[in-house]
């Protein structure tokens, strides 16, 4: 498919902004790499890796970043691009303008150039105790069953990968606040929907209704409208929102109603 | 904020800023409406207040409008200021909100302290608090144009504010609930606005 013409003549621009070492001084350094149809921009930084130039001809360290399945599904690849949190896998060099812009998600640590350290979203998840919990001292059998619609609306809530994305896009989440941000909650809201899940409702509502948790959400919405795989973030916000309502009048007066 | 006390800090927030400073805010605005009635009319009505006994005006104002609008106001900074604006990177129209919200409350504070100072405390200073006291200020013009901005943030950041509260206690859930109580709460804004504007112009 390739012509010899349309591999020597055109090239991807990338400006990348690199950083070599956790809190360390950061630099924007220019790329210029062959370009091949249907690139995205994994393969962009696979050429820069196999040859460390910088488009003024000086010899650099390669870049490094995070990836794992290269097909939008295990959300270790996501970085800023041309301003934008995304995949770096299913981001394709057709559809962006250059020259390409690539940075990491600084709402999280910084490791090495693109690569962030997503821990507090897992340490967030063991907080909220994002699991069905089926482990007992013997059989407990199996749970009740889920009506057959709930579970496909539930499947879309499942989709989130940890991706981080709606973490970078939310004005809330930052080093400056202690917010959990919108992918673990709306985790809680799938794992309170889900008939076994919601054996410990009020213990992942009492969580989330702790310092940093759910009310620091300041509704800016860009949650929803940046995560890759549109999951309905601030309905499910709203819907614990809701749930937290009720949850603090049970606390308020001891209720006995902690699971119905 | 420690003890796990957030989350009741933040829904006594958004609770305080509807009832009763928001219900504060739209009786303030229709009081003042008078003024477009006239000097007499204005005066006569601000003037029932007089009829009430003085300390139970005093206790009634710190309970029902300082306590709640100085708590509303101070953990609203603090709000404010944990927030990192991105609407450059994100401009859709709840982002605007967002800074929006954030931009008019802090301007709020400034506001209504020097608002309080020129009236108020004035008033309990000595001066009379009528028609011809809010001539006097708004004579000037950059006064003029303070005042404006002032009434504009407030109703603005009460009728999103209205919109938050509907979604911040689960009120309003879905995509389509939350966009009808936008253009209900945007209607509000307006409403308010020609009320608080038309006012403060009765008085130039
Ligand atoms: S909710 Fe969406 S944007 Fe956020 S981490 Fe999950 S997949 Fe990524
Ligand atoms: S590499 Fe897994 S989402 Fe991109």
């Amino acid at each position: 498919m390739t012509t010899a013409v349309g591999t020597t003549t055109r090239t991807v621009k990338l400006e990348i902004l690199r950083q070599d070492t956790e809190g360390g001084a950061t630099r924007w350094e220019k790329f210029e790499v062959p370009y091949r149809p249907g690139m995205n921009v994994i393969s962009a930084l696979m050429a820069i890796r196999s040859n460390p130039v910088t488009a003024d001809g000086k010899t650099t360290t390669p870049v490094t970043w995070d990836m794992n399945c290269l097909e939008e599904v295990c959300g270790a690849c996501s970085m800023v691009i041309n301003g934008r949190p995304r995949q770096s896998c299913s981001t394709l060099i057709d559809q962006l303008e250059q020259p390409v812009k690539l940075e990491p998600m600084k709402t999280f640590p910084v490791v090495r150039d693109l690569q962030v350290d997503r821990t507090r979203m897992f340490n967030a998840l063991k907080k909220v105790k994002a699991w069905v919990p089926i482990d007992g001292t013997y059989d407990l059998g199996e749970g009740p069953r889920m009506p057959e619609r709930k579970r496909q609306w539930a499947y879309e809530l499942s989709k989130c990968m940890t991706c981080g994305v709606c973490m970078e896009a939310c004005p809330n989440v930052s080093e400056k606040s202690s917010f959990i941000g919108p992918a673990p909650l709306s985790q809680v809201r799938l794992f309170n929907t889900h008939p076994t899940g919601a054996m410990v409702k009020d213990e992942r509502l009492l969580e989330i209704m702790g310092d940093g948790g759910l009310a620091n959400c300041g509704n800016s919405q860009n949650c929803v409208a940046a995560c890759p795989k549109g999951i309905p973030l601030t309905t499910s916000i709203a819907s614990l929102n809701r749930a937290t309502s009720v949850q603090m009048f049970r606390n308020f007066f001891g209720s006995d109603h902690m699971v119905d | 904020m420690s003890n796990n006390r957030e989350f009741y800090w933040r829904r006594l927030h958004s609770l305080l800023g509807v009832i009763p400073v928001g219900l504060f805010l739209v009786f303030h605005l229709s009081l003042n409406f008078t003024a477009t009635g006239g000097e007499d009319a204005y005066n006569n009505s601000t003037g029932v207040m007089d009829l009430v006994p003085h300390s139970l005006l005093l206790i009634v104002e710190w309970i029902v409008i300082y306590i709640p609008l100085l708590f509303h106001g101070l953990y609203g900074v603090y709000i404010a200021f944990t927030a990192t604006h991105n609407v450059n990177r994100f401009g859709t129209f709840r982002n605007w909100m967002f800074a929006l919200q954030r931009f008019t409350g802090v301007f709020l504070v400034i506001f209504i302290a020097w608002h309080i100072f020129q009236t108020r405390i004035q008033k309990a200073l000595g001066a009379d608090v009528d028609f011809n006291m809010m001539e006097q200020i708004v004579s000037n013009p950059l006064m003029l144009a303070f005042y404006i901005v002032g009434i504009l943030s407030a109703t603005f950041h009460l009728a999103n504010g209205l919109w938050s509260f509907l979604v911040s206690w689960g009120i309003t859930q879905s995509p389509s609930s939350q966009k009808v109580a936008t253009y209900v709460t945007m209607i509000f804004f307006v409403l308010v606005s020609i009320i608080g504007v038309a006012a403060i112009l009765a008085f130039v």
